[in-house]
């Protein structure tokens, strides 16, 4: 059986899947049996996929279903950079599911989950596999609509249903926006099929004014800033196991749709492209983690995270389109392979941090990180498997978050020889904002990680916490383990991406298996190398070491005592840093001009029994500056226009027969 | 017969650095007590309070978990392992293409992780002090030095250290306008990350202005012994590598003979009693800046490293 047909066929095992939920609806079994199937299922298209991507050089098969525009056909067609995309979101799908048969025991009502859970999968699977615009659209809709309805999952808790219209307004822009692009991409012809789109040569003001609307339409599902606002608020709405399939995958899903428009089908990018691209993805980083800094909603913060990292991966396409329109095929092929690197870690420790936040929310019924604290002392495990995603999201040797951070650091340090001064300006401002991002995103971490697992429990729910099911953590465990394993044997991802660097850009950086003692090296030895292996056995054995001095010549005396309060030990743990205090240095840094932050102290007089009072006021300028007034003016044209429902017969047509005319005359006077 | 040498270069460097940071945190304190005319410590000082530390019990506070205990020889492998990958008296280093410039960052940033979690770990308001500002610091110091590399790597046209070393002693670099703000940038970055004046004072006894004291106040015996001897480590990695880079007088080169590593060894130690000495003037010289001002400190050091970058960027012969 071909590949593409074995992955169309688990496609539409999802989708029977989600039929099968509908039937079972009510039963009791239903959610073990249906995590199971997916679980088998997922399986199944990741080892298909994986297989495809790293088995003798892939080549791309097609298929044409008889569905869909009658001249046209639905096509569907696998090759490197989509098998790569399908084991990102099969790999997402299996864990997800994995950790829903524990987790979604605890679901309030899951017939409101079940039958959209395998359905958002298959609609993913399905847009990475489109090969016409057509059916690319119409996937496209079904996933997100899919992802609305789990989105609405829990509908009677306050703010989801805002949650979800906002991204239900912001996801049908998204796809108008798609829907403009492909139709500049048909051409007058309309020709549907991305092998004739493909084909077909671009006029470079087609080609800017695609690209612009791919930036809308799948920078809104990704989550580009200023585009961002749904994510933070649907992601987290959702089920934990589906918020981590959303940021996790469905982004990517979205970033799969710029890359094939704006590397496969556009051909030869132009490089005012890549300046755009860089700009965006480089202030979508930065702006990104300012935003999960300031958030105090366990959730929250990983959905901005989450933003942060879409922007360094639309900053590592931005390189690879500046590099590819001046013909480096080298330097291209390591920016590129960097931005797929890292959307496959992002995959990996995203996900993983969502499956804690979800372990967290069952064992104590809170995300708010105010109300945690202490839960390292009753989820050990959990607690250990979410350090490691957030050591490996800070990108901290010698976990996988580094690796693709590095590669990215070293395209950076490529582009002195580009010819353009936009870009030699650009380039290394941009490498000086992800280096930015990525030490602001260690401090989000030490804060999400500090606040909710150390310390002292702040509220009785964090106090009488458990740890959670074996399925849980079972699928949280596997994904820290390949978050080490892509950190220590980064050359083997390395050189399974190769295939879709030579599919896209025409070039693929060194084969990493020839370095000796599994060491990657972007472009020579003598340039740069890494290892991470040698980095973990250094550590390792160093810290052994002093761990063996230390406890075979020193005192081994160990006593446990109140901690040092200054002469005033703070009785209530509600004295500790909180998620808000912890971040006050960066907020008065960054966020007096981000977020034009100002603390408000009431500090009633000497005598007065009235509490103290620090209000922090902080104003999200996008969310204010572009969407309120856009919000305004539609509320505004709608109530004048709601006057004309109320207008006399004679009324009625005299607007018709003004409008007639003035079509018209617009006719006369255009041709 | 090579490898052999390689790993006794390697070997030697590793623990030359271990038993030199003591010393010379050591010789800065006795320079700066000389500088406000008292007698000083010893500059031995260091080794006998770490054995003393060593010696005593540890009194863990009645909160923290595993992790607070783990902390202290994670934090101390991460520098060892750091500061083991610049080249001291050396180039050429057995291991030196298993991590980069950017690596002994990050390795660096792994072991800040870890000690800004111990500080929270504790449960009191001063570990959370001190961490927030801890990590205030490092989310600007750690770009400002990223782009200082940026700006080395593309000098020297590789991020691997022994290679820039090579580079920076063998061939006729000249007065560069981007090297001379790269240094000034890693020297402020230097101060701020070993918590010197003026971005913090690591012999203040006020709590409420300490920044890492703050953070590793709750720990005691061995795990404050090994606390401190990365302390030392970091401050003797930075002045390493600040002299490999720019100042490779007498650095010697890979595969000269025993003589060349005798110099070699006795040029460094001449730097780190210089480097040390300047330390000790400067901080006598300065105050401590207020926690908020520490911001403008760090930007400009970054606005330094951004300038050198974009210099070389748009010009070649900057």
């Amino acid at each position: 059986m071909s590949s593409l047909v074995l992955q169309m066929s688990c496609v539409a095992g999802l989708l029977g899947i989600a039929v099968l939920a509908i039937v079972l609806s009510r039963a009791k079994t239903s959610t073990t049996i249906i995590y199971c199937a997916t679980t088998a299922v997922s399986l199944v298209a990741l080892f298909g996929s994986i297989r495809f991507l790293v088995g003798e050089a892939p080549n791309a098969s097609g298929l044409v279903l008889p569905v869909g525009l009658p001249w046209l056909g639905a096509h569907f067609r696998l090759d490197a950079l989509a098998s790569f995309f399908l084991v990102v979101v099969n790999l997402g799908g299996a864990s997800a599911s994995l950790y829903g048969l524990g987790y979604g025991h605890h679901d309030p009502a899951p017939h409101r989950v079940l039958p959209f859970f395998p359905a958002f999968l298959a609609g993913m699977n399905l847009v990475v596999l489109a090969d016409d615009a057509f059916s690319y659209l119409l996937c496209w809709e079904f996933m997100s609509l899919a992802s609305w309805a789990l989105v609405m999952a829990h509908h009677r808790e306050p703010d989801n249903a805002k949650a979800s219209y906002v991204y239900l307004v912001m996801a049908s822009f998204g796809t108008l926006a798609l829907l403009l692009a492909f139709g500049l991409l048909a051409g007058p012809t309309g020709d549907y099929g991305f092998a004739a789109i493909r084909a077909a040569r671009h006029t470079p003001y087609v080609a800017a004014l695609v690209l612009i609307l791919m930036l809308l339409g799948a920078g809104s599902k990704a989550g580009l800033v200023p585009l961002h606002v749904w994510l933070p608020l649907a992601h987290p709405a959702a089920p934990s196991h589906v918020s981590a399939l959303m940021s996790g995958v469905m982004t990517k899903v979205a970033i799969y749709g710029f890359i094939r428009v704006t590397f496969d089908l556009l051909g030869q990018p132009i490089w005012p492209a890549s300046v755009v691209v860089l700009f965006l993805g480089g202030t979508t980083a930065v702006m990104g983690i300012l935003y999960a800094l300031m958030e105090k909603d366990l959730k929250r913060l990983l959905a901005y995270s989450t933003i942060e990292n879409i922007g360094v991966i639309f900053a590592g396409l931005g390189l690879a389109l500046a590099f590819q329109a001046n013909g480096q095929k080298l330097a291209a092929a390591l920016a590129f392979t960097a931005a797929l690197f890292h959307v496959l870690n992002h995959s990996f420790f995203k996900s993983l941090l969502f499956f804690g936040a979800g372990a967290v929310l069952t064992a104590t019924g809170e995300r708010d990180m105010d109300k945690l604290g202490g839960l390292i002392h009753r989820m050990p495990f959990t607690s250990f498997v979410v350090l490691v995603g957030c050591v490996a999201i800070s990108a901290l040797p010698p976990f996988n978050g580094f690796v693709s951070e590095w590669l990215m650091f070293q395209a950076v340090l490529q582009s002195p020889e580009l010819p353009q001064w936009a870009l030699k300006i650009m380039v290394p401002a941009v490498g000086a904002l992800l280096a930015l991002a990525a030490a602001l995103a260690a401090a989000c971490f030490v804060k999400a990680f500090g606040v909710t697992f150390l310390g002292r429990p702040r509220s009785t729910a964090a106090e009488a916490a458990h740890e959670v099911d074996r399925y849980s953590l079972s699928a949280m465990f596997i994904l820290a383990a390949l978050c080490l394993l892509a950190g220590v044997l980064p050359g083997l991802v390395i050189d399974a991406l190769a295939p879709i660097t030579i599919d896209i850009l025409g070039g693929r950086m060194p084969i990493q298996a020839d370095e000796p003692w599994l060491s990657i090296a972007p472009i020579a030895e003598s340039r740069s190398s890494y290892n991470g292996l040698l980095v973990m056995i250094f550590i390792t054995v160093s810290a052994s070491l002093s761990v063996f001095v230390i406890h075979r010549f020193a005192s081994h005396a160990l006593r446990r005592g109140p901690a040092w309060g200054c002469g005033f030990s703070d009785p209530t743990p509600a004295a500790q840093y909180s998620a808000e205090s912890f971040a006050q240095p960066i907020r008065r840094v960054f966020g007096t001009l981000v977020f034009r932050a100002r603390d408000h102290v009431d500090m009633p007089a000497p005598g007065d029994v009235r509490p103290a009072r620090l209000r922090i006021e902080l104003h999200d300028l996008v969310w204010e500056g572009v969407y309120l007034p856009i919000v305004g003016a539609v509320g505004f044209s709608s109530d004048r226009l709601n006057r004309l429902q109320f207008l006399t017969i004679r009324r009625y047509l005299s607007l018709v027969f003004a409008t007639l005319v003035t079509l018209l005359l617009v006719l006369a006077i255009w041709s | 017969m090579v490898v052999i040498s390689d790993i006794i270069v390697q070997g030697v460097q590793m623990l030359l650095v271990l038993l030199l940071a003591p010393l010379l945190t050591g010789f800065v304190r006795k320079i700066k007590a000389r500088l406000v005319r008292r007698q000083g410590a010893s500059v031995f000082q260091p080794y006998r309070d770490l054995l003393r530390l060593l010696r005593k019990e540890v009194v863990l506070a009645e909160n923290t978990s595993w992790l607070f205990r783990v902390t202290p020889y994670v934090t101390f492998a991460a520098i060892w392992v750091a500061a083991a990958l610049v080249p001291t008296f050396a180039t050429g280093l057995l291991f030196n293409w298993t991590a980069d410039l950017i690596a002994i960052v990050a390795l660096l940033g792994s072991a800040r992780f870890f000690l800004a979690l111990a500080g929270m770990d504790v449960g009191t308001s001063f570990g959370g002090i001190g961490s927030s500002r801890e990590v205030m610091i490092a989310a600007l110091a750690e770009p400002a030095m990223l782009l200082v590399f940026f700006c080395i790597a593309l000098v020297a046209g590789s991020t691997q250290l022994s290679t820039v070393a090579n580079f920076m002693a063998s061939s006729y670099v000249g007065l560069r306008v981007s090297l001379g703000m790269a240094v000034i940038a890693l020297i402020m970055v230097a101060l701020a990350e070993n918590a010197r004046i003026p971005v913090d004072n690591p012999t203040t006894h006020l709590e409420l202005t300490m920044v890492h004291e703050a953070m590793v106040l709750e720990y005691s015996g061995r795990h404050l012994a090994m606390i401190e001897f990365g302390a030392f480590l970091k401050l003797l990695l930075y002045i390493s590598l600040i002299a490999c880079v720019f100042l490779p007088w007498k650095i010697a080169l890979f595969g000269t003979g025993p003589l060349a590593y005798a110099a070699g060894a006795g040029a460094y130690v001449v730097k780190l009693a210089a480097a040390g000495f300047f330390l000790a003037l400067f901080e006598t010289a300065t105050a401590k800046m207020r926690v908020f001002r520490i911001p403008q400190f760090l930007g400009a050091a970054l606005m330094l490293g951004l300038l050198g970058t974009l210099l070389l960027f748009v010009s070649k012969s900057f």
